[in-house]
């Protein structure tokens, strides 16, 4: 039972059904977002800017591509005939491992492996070979690739199409923007607001927790915690959720401090409103712009760190496609004589590709919700 | 004043205790001995014997809080807490995990070539950025200052691999300005730390400058910086002479806030570089999986960040009198 109930957890139905929820969850939040005037002229704010329009769309696009990699199923495997395969009880053989929606759309240069280094779009290899001829000669030349021209990036030094491993990178570090903020969103509203709220010994308990946890540097709290353990996204994710917490549970709490002596909330109280009401009413709703603020501004960063802790060795696991582990694969490349560039270079600019359109996006976005922060 | 130093001591104390007790639920409560001897001698062909050998030498088997089979307060010290964490306090290390080094011989030997990037490295940013903030912000509204808007962004959106990576090539293997990487005692450390110390500064630049630029704005628009001006004094006398000394406490602030990020920086610049300071000695101790240097670094760490957080209130009395009297 137990053996069938991971198969479930590990397969791709599972995984399918919860992206699913994600993704309508989120489009239900924008679409109740709209209806609030509110939040409807912070949009409107953020579209006014050229800037910022683009690269809503930008981020928009790298996360369809996050979406894509995050759907799969599991392929029927077939014979070189083309036939199905079956197992002798007569069941249909299907592949463990499965295949995501955006493997599926890069196929053509997911499956064209090569031997080894080509440079982008080259017909050749980029290293020579031992070549035997037709009339018996041996030869020491560039062989012809076994799919010339199909490599936008070229391949890397197992032969690997790098436009591929650089599209696969994108789900890691949109989770990491994104599943990070959202898993540590409730703690820190719940802790910020009732601290905030209470005072009193509740205030100096919560206080004195994250103040404690902000004294441990981020780093090396993150690698005393991946060392621990293991690499891996899932544990990424928590530990940059519970390093970046200290931060939004701080202005929370400064924030409820100041919301907590405004009249709305004392009325409310003076007509014996329930607290858990006047939490949930009049404070959350009032600090959500502080939890947007935070969550875009923390997001580019994140995907940065990435990069560097996988660099380190204590980032994603060695199965999970990622810039950082791109640039961990190629970091003697240009030590290399002719130097190889595009590996390198492909990471860096899907990362940067994603990380500056989303700083500027979150720069609109502070603007648009608190006027005061503004930067210009 | 010396009372409100005195509270700032006195109020670093509790979370040092805290800090101590994080690492020590993190190392052994939540992952436990056997945990991390598992995952040393390695998960598969290893049997309980092994384990407890393992623990057996570097002093994990004893209890974790409360040894009831002792009598007397041996109870309490003959416990992983009291024999690990408590010397910690007096900043005694113990010793490595794998090959039974001192540690704290060894942050000693390698604080010194770490202080050698980070002080320079710091000092300068923080001059440069001041002055590059006030300069953007002396021309603000003006395409300098959109200019300069634009490429603190696009600075801050460049992996620091990159920065790292690519000034290695540039300035290294195609310039050959500066060795690839190394170090040497004394002075001739200069040529190998100056290329690490340029990068790391260039890529915390566009960061800083924006928000010191953010800062001094504030303070551009307070009554004060109008009075000075109604009086007639130029602008430039109006930024260094009034608005700087005021702009520096929330940068004195933002500066040690980064503390922590200059050691993350200082891991990757000392890796690349191979300088054989305490980041080096973190990325060691991670691949070697050396769990108690890592338990060392991660306290030595935030007592550094404590510490950097004290100099800033000292900093807080030098330059804002309200704070000396109150």
């Amino acid at each position: 039972m137990s053996s069938s109930l991971q198969a479930l957890w590990t397969s791709w139905y599972v995984h399918d059904v919860l992206v699913a929820l994600l993704v309508l969850w989120g489009a239900w939040t924008g679409v109740r977002m709209r209806r609030s005037d509110y939040w409807r002229r912070a949009f409107a704010e953020v579209a006014r800017r050229r800037m910022a329009a683009v690269s809503f769309w930008i981020v928009a696009g790298y996360a369809a591509v996050a979406v894509l990699d995050s759907v799969g199923w599991h392929p029927v495997l077939r014979d070189g005939q083309g036939g199905i395969l079956r197992a002798t009880d007569g069941r249909v053989v299907r592949d463990a491992r499965g295949v995501t929606a955006l493997d599926w759309v890069l196929t053509p240069i997911r499956t064209a492996r090569e031997k080894t280094y080509s440079a982008p779009l080259a017909g050749r290899q980029f290293t020579t070979e031992f070549v035997r001829h037709a009339d018996g000669t041996l030869a020491r030349e560039y062989p012809p690739l076994r799919h010339p021209g199909r490599h936008l990036l070229g391949t890397d030094k197992v032969g690997e199409d790098v436009l591929y491993q650089a599209l696969k990178g994108v789900r890691t570090g949109i989770i990491l923007g994104v599943v990070t903020t959202l898993l540590i969103i409730p703690f820190a509203i719940v802790f910020g607001v009732v601290a905030g709220y209470f005072g009193g010994w509740v205030d100096d308990v919560i206080q004195y927790v994250y103040t404690v946890i902000a004294s441990i540097p981020s780093v090396l709290l993150i690698v005393a915690f991946m060392i621990l353990f293991g690499r891996g996204l899932p544990q990424l994710c928590i530990i940059m959720g519970i390093t970046s917490w200290t931060s939004l549970c701080r202005v929370l709490r400064g924030e409820t401090l100041k919301l907590r002596e405004m009249e709305f909330v004392q009325s409310a109280e003076a007509m014996s409103v329930p607290r858990r009401r006047i939490i949930a009413r009049h404070i959350v709703p009032n600090v959500m712009h502080l939890v947007v603020i935070t969550m875009v501004l923390g997001f580019s960063g994140r995907v940065l760190s990435e990069a560097a802790l996988t660099y380190i060795g204590i980032g994603v696991g060695a199965d999970t496609y990622s810039w950082g582990r791109m640039i961990n694969d190629a970091r003697l490349e240009l030590a290399r004589d002719p130097v190889i560039a595009w590996k390198l270079g492909a990471a860096f600019a899907f990362m940067l590709g994603l990380v500056l359109p989303a700083n500027i996006l979150g720069d609109a976005v502070r603007d648009a919700l608190d006027p005061k922060l503004r930067t210009r | 004043m010396l009372t409100y130093l005195l509270r700032r001591v006195l109020y670093a104390i509790p979370i040092l205790i805290g800090v101590n007790l994080v690492t020590f639920a993190l190392f052994f409560l939540i992952n436990t001995p056997d945990g991390m001897a598992r995952s040393i001698l390695g998960d598969k062909r290893v049997d309980q014997a092994m384990i407890d050998q393992w623990k057996a030498e570097r002093g994990y088997h004893l209890p974790r809080i409360w040894n009831g089979d002792a009598q007397g307060t041996a109870r309490l010290t003959e416990t992983i807490f009291w024999k690990k964490c408590m010397p910690l306090f007096a900043m005694e290390f113990g010793r490595s995990d794998l090959d039974n080094h001192d540690v704290g011989e060894a942050i000693a030997a390698r604080i010194g070539p770490s202080l050698n990037i980070t002080l320079p490295m710091f000092l300068i940013s923080l001059v440069v950025n001041v002055v590059l903030a006030m300069l953007v912000a002396f021309h603000r509204g003006t395409y300098i200052d959109l200019a300069g808007l634009v490429l603190c962004v696009l600075l801050m959106s460049i992996s620091v691999l990159f920065y790292i990576i690519g000034g290695q090539f540039v300035f290294a293997k195609v310039l050959h300005l500066f060795p690839i990487s190394g170090y040497d005692a004394g002075w001739g450390s200069l040529k190998f730390v100056l290329m690490p110390i340029v990068i790391g500064f260039l890529s915390s630049l566009g960061g800083n400058v924006r928000y010191d630029r953010t800062v001094f704005l504030e303070e551009i628009n307070k009554d004060y910086v109008r009075t000075a001006r109604a009086k007639g004094l130029p602008e430039r006398a109006v930024l260094f002479r009034h608005a700087l000394k005021n702009a520096m406490i929330p940068i004195l602030t933002s500066v040690v806030v980064t503390i922590p990020f200059l050691i993350m920086g200082n891991l990757l610049l000392e890796n690349f570089f191979a300088i054989p300071g305490l980041g080096s000695y973190v990325i060691d101790a991670i691949q070697k999986q050396d769990f108690a240097v890592v338990r060392a670094m991660v306290y030595l760490g935030s007592v550094l960040y404590i510490g950097g957080l004290l100099l800033v209130d000292v900093s807080y009395t030098l330059v804002d009198p309200r704070v000396r009297l109150g």
